[in-house]
């Protein structure tokens, strides 16, 4: 496009084609005064601020609403437009100039007054702070009417909770019908506090108006998006430094968004439980696994269980431990040591923890939580098109003509990819929902797929009936890439429709119509989450969900393919760095002889052959005494994994438990040594989102008391072990800033582990420690230094010998949770938008933890009233494997028949009720479905 | 343990009165309105198609069944709707004719037995002496009736005028008004207009017959239209021709719409029309859809005009009953809750689409994007009123009326201090002088020409002394004045032109839609510094150089008119020598 001729303030310029006035004026340097404008925002031009001349106009016309045209004569510093400008300046400073400077340090309000000089003119009546949210503080008196606000929550969030209500002088900004802010439908993403241009909107509690020494850019250390973020960092009353607030930063997974997370969950790294020195069990305290709730309930201290210990003594104890347990080992007897690591670690510690487990203690029975969460997504992907990862980034869903999302709630689990997601369906995208939950995106669905629980199967086989029955079959991309396919016709040819709903519990129109509609659409693309993975049947279910996308050639453009939503922040890259007993670094399968030379050879040692064992068989192994020394790093298995009296029995009855964490966790409770280590924002380490996108953290804090860098920490365990490391500067190599002691950040320990593995792994060829220092993201993989990386893959060929994707039939079984009269409903378990995981992180986040400071079993009103049971009544909630007490929320989301916890809280620990009962493959256990029976607690 | 960190950020005291007061958050999805509410909207919507834009003519429905519109209807509006809860309130409360009501979701809220009396307070009422009637009303009518306040009602010429509920009562009095609560006349009756028979009897209806017949040709009435000189009567003055032509060249589907919100206080001409003779309009509008090519038309009438509602639905269906009338365009007809600035035609088009009614920044503009995003030709009523006029008698015969070198006729809307106020048509370019004299029989006895408004409340206020300037488009602006809808308010010697000011300046406050700084505080602060007898003229003089400069649409751009010409015409009723300051 040729660039566009005008004149600006007597100057010929130059403006690009769609250019705004304002925006051609701000790359000439001109800056025009703006407050209902920013970017990232569709202009609305309603402030007035930013009028201008244009010649041959009776008025003065918007500069940030208006194109340039050819020719165009534009005045932005005549007197008429400068007079306009400082008036409508001066009105807003009238109305909201006072409240402005009281409430925000230096808005874009007080900025613009002072720079265009103010008329005085009568102030506007006051209106009374809404202090209803524990984030969010609203100060109408500050509000401009900019619709800012309102913009980022609908256009931007797509969250639909603020309006502009009323008209002339009583237009106000609203949430929902008029409701008090934490009344309302909120969920606190803050992304109107962000877009606020006059402290009307602001972090609760005036942190808006705290010191910040500097500014930290850094990733989210909560979910799989991986959103960009800066730390807010100076110090708080008491001088330590602390993370006064966050704003969202433009990375490519988040552009500027953040969720309620992410934007006000960070106050966990200063909590006041945070452990601070190393813990040794003291000799005569027995493990006992009720001692977790007792301590949880405050009835049993810390130090009633642990003595405070030395690095060195600490270390040496925990070494030992697990010494001992390898050398006892007779030669060629299964190993009785394992390690879990933690998805929530960097890819460093990833790295390091299974070299750790490999190499140290000399075995593959290494595995984190990634078992619990895609491990059969994994497995399918592996098998049907040879690589576990995404080939589509979440924000493809914007070239998707058609979205099909199942088993996953996006808006609290990904927020910041619902929103994209919601984006795409104001542009005009198609959604499909299976989820038997009305989950927030339903209200935006074209389909909602409310199938029975555990029945994706026989759903996604009557689709894939339609398709292969009615001609909608991609017949060139099948001859050209796919196999198996007549395996896969035979298997579906009776799974009709008709046969198919009273299974499923979604009628055959339906069913026909959305088989159609995803054939059919230009480009469509797969979502999913933990409900399809979280099966006994997870493998099968996400068999049909890539033989519904290999079928239909939906994948290998923009717009299409698979994307298994990751959870944890850095899942994906824990995987890839090889903390799964099956394979090393790059997915190495450990049988594969040829392939791990090179890395034996990098490691200077011989490895086992056979794979480790999963989490779930690391439990069994513990309770049968089979498995007797663990290191167990950031996770925390005596609330994550499934049957918990099971799980806390098994780690009750090792011999010696080493934890490193940064809080007392359940697990911790259990523990023979506890070391303490650092939170995300205490260090460096690299993270690889959902997107395969690899991002830099950095240190903003510096960790308390005496904890450690937990990379430090496993160094330290490895030579220990008598491993030759040397990642961490000795002391005398230490500069002034970075003691060698582990306590502080070290970049350059950091950098040597995560150049290391970048050996191990081809698809980080291209990203230098250096790169991702310069651009804070690189999408994977990139081979090229010099190139992007491939965001989306698959385009040619798939990762599998012969390059053609294998389809893989699945047929619909009955899982063991079934119905009986004494367990009637089915209870699915999952996570709230508010708490992450089992809630050591969320639960000692202040603003996180009020909001939601409760869990709840969502239930049908039908099935309440059947039972007696009121909102808000206690009920005992029992399974086949163990009970629960816990509120009850009655919900219009819910189906009759079906109910719903969060395993966030300990008070009301929902894996007490899930079974352990593991898919074949994927060896997930199947927390979406469980029988249950819920009876009123009478007091 | 030893620990030396920051205590966590939040106050407890602050965490446990917020736990006390509320609700904890829906952990799975927002909860859905009450089961009583969901069942109240299905059966005030039953038959209703769904439609996004529909959402008023949902609020009206509800509202007429249930009295008012209670939060937990809303909330199921917009369950149904599948829009968000704050979509649907914040489109209701837009609106001065809904009365949002906040209410628990455990059960429906007794409805207020008492209806509400609207007493006009648009200049003439006041000059008849409505702010005293409303407050005898209230005294009077304590727990019987609710009494508000309400703009201009469009009945000027009957000054001053009360509507219970929904009936009008002209010439209102404490004793009229009374008799109509006591006896529950709260509904308009439908005027007698010319019905469909009558009007074919007198030769309806052929001009149409004759251009989708194929006798006349499409440019034939374009050059009619131009030759005639007819031009927007919304107030604008745009060339009918000319618009006709230009939205008859963008790309199909080209939709129309037509603007019956008549809000301009002092106008009442469309409504004396649409009374009398709506198949006229009707004619008009079938041969302007036809001479531009549109597939659908959406009329938007003021929810004000009841009865007219009522016998232009009556009206349209009895035209499409009617054997061989030809291809009809399909017609939606829409009400509008009450918001002057509904009748901006941007405006109007958000509000057909179901929205607030803000105006929309232009470019594009209507003709090229407007309904639902098409080329749009809007119109008002009386503009189409005469098209059939001008084909049947030519472009001449409209063109040859006219005085003073001005063209076409006019219908001036005549209220205030004259003996005989009312709709006139009078030729274009005829004096206040004239007007007054010829056509409403000179001023009310005791009342001498002291000022006038020619143009409702925006096209400012003139002294007698511009008696004899020629009323028209394009004649008043050398003189800070516009002819606009040609709603004529005249005043005596017993009125004073800053109180008018005062009045208008409260009317476009309240009119103001809020969108744009320059009118939604511009007006709040011109109104606060002209409510003493001591004005700030500089500063006055720039708010309103900003106002016009910079707000986005005509309300805010005209709304210093009247405070202008005070300034200019009438600063002798000031604090003497003050407004020079």
């Amino acid at each position: 496009m040729p660039d566009i001729d005008f004149t600006l303030d007597g100057r010929a310029l130059q403006a690009r084609e769609g250019d705004t006035i304002w925006a051609a004026a701000a790359r000439h340097g001109v800056d025009i005064p703006h407050l209902c404008h920013t970017q990232g925002l569709a202009p609305e031009g309603n402030c007035r601020a930013c009028v201008v001349e244009v010649q041959g106009e009776r008025t003065l016309t918007a500069s940030c609403c208006r194109a340039v045209t050819a020719g165009m004569h534009v005045q932005s510093q005549s007197d008429r437009a400068v007079a306009a400008q400082s008036m409508v300046v001066s009105m807003l400073a009238s109305d909201a100039g006072q409240a402005s400077a009281i409430h925000a340090k230096d808005s874009e309000l007080t900025r613009w007054s002072a720079k265009l000089g103010i008329t005085k003119l009568p102030a506007r009546a006051t209106v009374a702070p809404d202090l209803s949210h524990p984030a969010i503080a609203v100060n109408m008196d500050a509000c401009i009417q900019c619709t800012r606000c309102l913009r980022a929550c609908r256009d931007v969030q797509v969250n639909d909770v603020i309006g502009l209500a009323g008209r002339g002088a009583h237009a106000r900004i609203v949430f929902d019908a008029e409701a008090l802010l934490g009344d309302s439908t909120c969920v606190g993403c803050g992304e109107c506090v962000q877009a606020c241009p006059t402290g009307a909107l602001m972090p609760a509690h005036q942190v808006g108006l705290a010191t910040v020494d500097r500014v930290v850019p850094s990733v989210c250390p909560y979910c799989g998006v991986g959103c960009q973020l800066n730390w807010h960092v100076g110090p708080a009353k008491a001088g330590h430094d602390v993370i006064q607030f966050v704003t969202g930063r433009d990375g490519p997974a988040n552009h500027g968004r953040l969720c309620v997370k992410g934007r006000y969950g960070h106050d966990y790294v200063r909590h006041h439980e945070r452990l601070t020195a190393p813990l040794i069990r003291r000799a005569n305290v027995a493990k006992n696994p009720d001692d977790i709730d007792r301590f949880k309930r405050g009835e049993l201290q810390l130090s009633d269980l642990f003595r405070e210990a030395t690095w060195d003594e600490a270390l040496d104890f925990a070494a030992q431990g697990l010494r001992g347990l390898r050398d006892a080992a007779s030669p060629g007897a299964p190993s009785r040591l394992a390690g879990l690591g933690s998805a929530k670690g960097s890819n460093e510690e990833a790295y390091l923890f299974q070299k750790l487990v490999r190499t140290g203690l000399e075995t593959h029975n290494v595995d984190h939580c990634t078992r619990l969460c895609h491990a059969s997504s994994v497995a399918a992907l592996l098998e049907g098109i040879g690589s576990g990862a995404v080939s589509n980034p979440v924000q493809d869903v914007e070239h998707a003509e058609l979205i099909f999302l199942i088993g996953a709630n996006p808006t609290s689990n990904h927020p910041v990819a619902a929103s994209f997601i919601k984006n795409a369906i104001r542009r005009g995208s198609q959604l499909v929902l299976c989820d038997p939950r009305a989950t927030p995106l339903s209200r935006l669905a074209t389909w909602h797929l409310a199938f029975k629980p555990d029945t994706d199967v026989a759903m996604l086989n009557a689709l894939l009936h339609v398709i292969v029955t009615e001609g909608l079959v991609d017949q060139a991309f099948v001859a050209q890439r796919v196999e198996g396919f007549e395996a896969l016709a035979r298997s579906v040819a009776h799974t009709t429709p008709e046969a198919m709903a009273p299974i499923c519990g979604i009628d055959a129109d339906t069913l026909r119509a959305v088989a159609r509609a995803f054939a059919k659409a230009k480009s469509a693309m797969i979502l999913w989450g933990m409900g399809v993975s979280q099966h006994v049947h997870g493998t099968d279910n996400a068999r049909c969900l890539i033989a519904l996308s290999l079928v239909t050639g939906q994948i290998g453009r923009r717009g299409t393919g698979l994307h298994p939503l990751r959870g944890q922040n850095n899942v994906q890259g824990a995987s890839d760095a090889g903390l799964i007993p099956m394979m090393l670094p790059n997915y190495l399968p450990v049988s594969d002889r040829d392939k791990c030379e090179a890395i034996e050879a990098l490691w200077g040692k011989a490895l086992p052959q056979q794979a480790g064992l999963t989490v779930v068989e690391i439990m069994h192994a513990a309770a049968r005494g089979d498995i007797q020394g663990m290191v167990i790093e950031g996770e925390n298995p005596a609330m994550s994994d499934p049957d918990l009296g099971h799980a806390r029995h098994a780690l009750a009855r090792l011999n010696h438990l080493v934890v490193q964490d940064i809080f007392p966790t359940e697990t911790a409770v259990l523990a023979d040594v506890v070391l303490p280590g650092s939170a995300f924002a205490e260090k460096w380490g690299t993270v690889t989102n959902t997107d395969r996108l690899i991002q830099m953290g950095r240190p903003a804090l510096s960790p308390p008391g005496q904890a450690r860098q937990d990379l430090w920490i496993i160094e330290q365990l490895g030579r220990r072990l008598g491993l030759p490391w040397r990642y961490w500067p000795m002391p005398s190599a230490a500069t002034s800033d970075a003691p060698a002691d582990g306590h502080e950040a070290n970049e350059s320990a950091v950098s040597q582990v995560y150049e290391e593995m970048r050996q191990t792994m081809p698809p980080l060829a291209g990203v230098p420690w250096s790169r991702l220092l310069r651009d804070h993201a690189v999408v994977t993989p990139a081979p090229l230094e010099d190139a992007p990386g491939h965001a989306v893959v698959f385009t040619q060929d798939f990762p599998k010998p012969n390059g053609r994707a294998v389809l893989v039939p699945a047929s619909y079984l009955a899982g063991p949770e079934a119905h009986s009269p004494r367990f009637p409903l089915t209870l699915a378990t999952g996570r709230v938008l508010e708490h992450w995981h089992t809630g050591s992180m969320t639960r000692r986040a202040a603003a996180l933890d009020t909001i939601a400071p409760q869990a709840r079993l969502s239930m049908h009103e039908l099935d309440a009233q059947a039972r007696g049971i009121q909102d808000g009544d206690w009920v005992s909630v029992q399974s086949r494997h163990g009970s629960v007490t816990v509120a009850v929320e009655i919900s219009s989301a819910m189906k009759a028949g079906e109910v719903f916890l969060p395993f966030a809280y300990w008070e009301s620990a929902a894996n007490h009720l899930t079974g352990d009962a593991v898919d074949p493959f994927g060896k997930i256990p199947g927390f979406k479905v469980t029988a249950v029976q819920v009876t009123p607690q009478h007091p | 343990m030893t620990s030396n960190l920051e205590p966590v950020r939040i106050d407890l005291a602050d965490v446990k009165r917020t736990l006390a007061s509320r609700r904890q958050r829906p952990q799975v999805a927002p909860a859905r309105a009450p089961a009583w509410a969901t069942q109240d909207v299905a059966e005030a919507l039953a038959g209703m198609p769904d439609r996004r834009d529909l959402l008023i003519e949902y609020l009206h429905a509800l509202q007429d069944r249930h009295g008012a519109l209670t939060t937990p209807h809303l909330h199921a509006l917009a369950d149904r709707m599948r829009l968000a809860p704050v979509e649907v309130y914040e489109v209701a409360t837009f609106y001065h004719h809904f009365e949002v009501v906040k209410a628990s979701d455990e059960a429906r809220p007794a409805r207020d037995p008492r209806p509400v009396i609207r007493v006009c307070e648009g200049l003439a009422c006041t000059l008849a002496g409505a702010a005293s009637l409303h407050d005898a009303l209230a005294e009077a009518l304590q727990g019987k009736a609710r009494v508000a306040h309400a703009p201009c009602v469009g009945r000027c010429e009957t000054a001053p005028v009360a509507v219970v509920h929904q009936n009008a009562i002209p010439h209102a009095t404490i004793e009229a008004v009374s008799a109509a609560v006591q006896s529950g006349q709260l509904h308009a009756s439908v005027p007698p207009c010319i019905g469909l028979q009558t009007y074919l009897d007198e030769g309806g209806y052929q001009v149409w017959q004759s251009c989708h017949q194929g006798a006349r040709s499409p440019e034939s009435i374009l050059v009619a239209m131009e030759q005639a000189g007819l031009r927007g009567l919304g107030g604008a003055g745009f060339p009918v021709g000319r618009k006709w032509r230009s939205v008859r060249g963008e790309p199909a589907p080209r939709l129309m719409a037509v603007n019956i919100d008549e809000g301009e206080p002092g106008t009442f001409k469309d409504r004396w029309y649409l009374e009398r003779d709506p198949h006229r309009f009707l004619e008009g509008m079938l041969i302007a859809a036809w001479v531009v090519g549109v597939d659908a038309i959406y009329v938007y009438l003021r929810d004000e005009y009841h009865g007219c509602r009522a016998s232009l639905a009556r009206e349209w269906a009895a035209l499409k009953n009617h054997p061989g009338m030809g291809p009809l365009p399909h017609l939606e007809l829409r009400r509008g809750a009450g918001a002057y600035i509904c009748g901006e035609e941007s405006a109007m088009i958000e509000s057909i689409e179901g929205h607030r009614g803000m105006p929309r920044l232009r470019p594009p503009y209507v003709a090229q994007v407007g309904l639902f995003g098409r080329p749009t030709l809007e119109h008002n009523y009386e503009t189409l009123h005469w098209v059939r006029d001008i084909v049947e008698r030519g472009a001449d015969w409209f063109a040859s009326h006219g005085r003073h070198g001005r063209h076409g006729l006019r219908s001036f809307s005549v209220s205030g201090r004259v003996a005989s106020p009312g709709m006139k048509v009078a030729p274009a370019g005829i004096t206040l002088r004239e007007l007054v004299d010829e056509h409403c029989g000179g001023m009310a006895p005791g009342h001498a020409l002291y000022a006038y408004l020619p143009g409702g409340a925006s096209g400012g206020i003139f002294p007698a002394s511009l008696a004899d300037v020629p009323l028209d488009f394009d004649t008043l602006q050398p003189h800070g004045g516009f002819i606009g809808s040609a709603a004529v308010m005249v005043l005596s010697q017993h009125d004073r032109a800053v109180d008018a000011a005062r009045n208008l300046m409260k009317f476009f406050e309240d009119e103001s839609c809020g969108q744009c700084t320059p009118c939604r505080s511009g007006t709040t602060k011109v109104r606060a510094l002209i409510a003493t007898n001591t004005w700030d003229r500089a500063l006055l003089q720039q708010l309103s150089q900003v106002m016009r400069d910079a707000s986005i649409c005509g309300l805010g751009q005209a709304a210093p008119n009247p405070v202008d010409s005070v300034l200019r015409y009438f600063a002798h009723e000031l604090d003497a020598g003050a407004a020079h300051a």
